[in-house]
């Protein structure tokens, strides 16, 4: 069994009011030293694959498609084997 | 002259549409539940707005892979008219019948009021009874309607005349104070190359009859039906 860990961020340049509302809030608590704040989606998916190459392969696929939108995010997957 | 208004679990202007082409237009016209998987027999698709799969992942992310839509675009594709109105144009995004994506609006606010739209384009199936420049006004309620897309999409969405409608001011200016949720260049609806699939965030169902405080959502179905006519001759 597998496990990935999939980050999905907002690609550079694309506006992200989400984190320039928590960023704006971490500044009234004081937190003068926040430059920036950007956020994201954390998934977690586990999966049956025979190895580690076809879980990435997958894994890619289901992001492409639909876990991540490539017009305004970018992906990142961590893969560890599990009990 | 068949209309049908696609239903997404959570879809919830699907009445609405429904009311308008058979009270107000007097048009045949089915709900298609998103189990269906063909569209046979119609000439024309509304993917009305709501929340389908109560927003989750994205905007339109999930209703996108629901079995009814690749027969809504494969009739795309074949040059049937589709309109999205808010999340039915979030999920023609998602569904890529039209470029670019939705990002939160830029204040975080849900936003609920009529907005004044600049017809940009007249010669559409959507648009041919309005006037060029014309200024509409037509309400908008979404929270993530701030139209993004990367220069080079915005450049060739200008160059091959896509974009049908803008946010302006009363004045017809397309002003950043008019743009109510900080889409790209004022962006409230585009059409797809060849024109026969049209995306909008403001809601035209919920303003055709002068009865609802406005009625120029009207001209946007007249011109389907208008141009659907011409089309069947």
């Amino acid at each position: 069994m597998y496990k990935a860990n999939i980050y999905v961020t907002l690609k550079e340049g694309v506006l992200d009011p989400q984190g320039e509302a928590v960023k704006k809030s971490l500044k009234i608590l004081d937190h003068a030293q926040v430059e920036e704040v950007r956020i994201g989606k954390f998934i977690e998916v586990w999966l049956t694959s025979k190895d580690r190459g076809s879980a990435v392969k997958e894994l890619e696929e289901m992001s492409d498609k639909l876990l991540a939108n490539p017009v305004i995010e970018d992906y990142r997957v961590e893969l560890t084997e599990v009990e | 002259m068949k209309f049908g208004v696609v239903v997404f679990p959570g879809s919830n202007c699907d009445a609405d549409c429904y009311h308008v082409i058979k009270d107000v237009m007097q048009r045949d016209v089915d709900y298609i539940w998103h189990k269906e998987t063909s569209v046979e027999g119609y000439d024309a698709l509304i993917l009305p707005g709501g929340f389908s799969y109560g927003d989750y992942l994205r905007t339109g992310a999930i209703a996108r892979f629901s079995p009814i839509m690749p027969a809504v675009v494969d009739f795309a594709e074949q040059g049937g008219l589709v309109i999205g109105i808010c999340n039915g144009f979030q999920i023609l995004l998602e569904a890529g019948l039209l470029p670019g994506a939705m990002l939160r609006n830029r204040s975080l606010k849900f936003i609920c009021r009529p907005v004044y739209l600049k017809t940009k384009r007249i010669d559409t199936p959507f648009s041919n009874r309005l006037s060029q420049d014309q200024v509409i006004k037509i309400p908008i309620a979404h929270g993530e309607g701030n139209y993004f897309c990367d220069a080079k999409t915005l450049q060739s969405l200008q160059d091959n005349r896509q974009i049908i409608f803008t946010y302006c001011n009363e004045e017809g200016q397309e002003t950043p104070e008019a743009n109510p949720n900080g889409s790209l260049a004022n962006i409230a609806g585009i059409c797809n190359l060849i024109g026969n699939v049209l995306g909008m965030m403001p809601h035209p169902e919920r303003c055709a009859e002068e009865v609802l405080g406005g009625s120029d959502g009207f001209y946007v179905f007249d011109s389907m039906i208008t141009w659907l006519k011409g089309a069947m001759k």
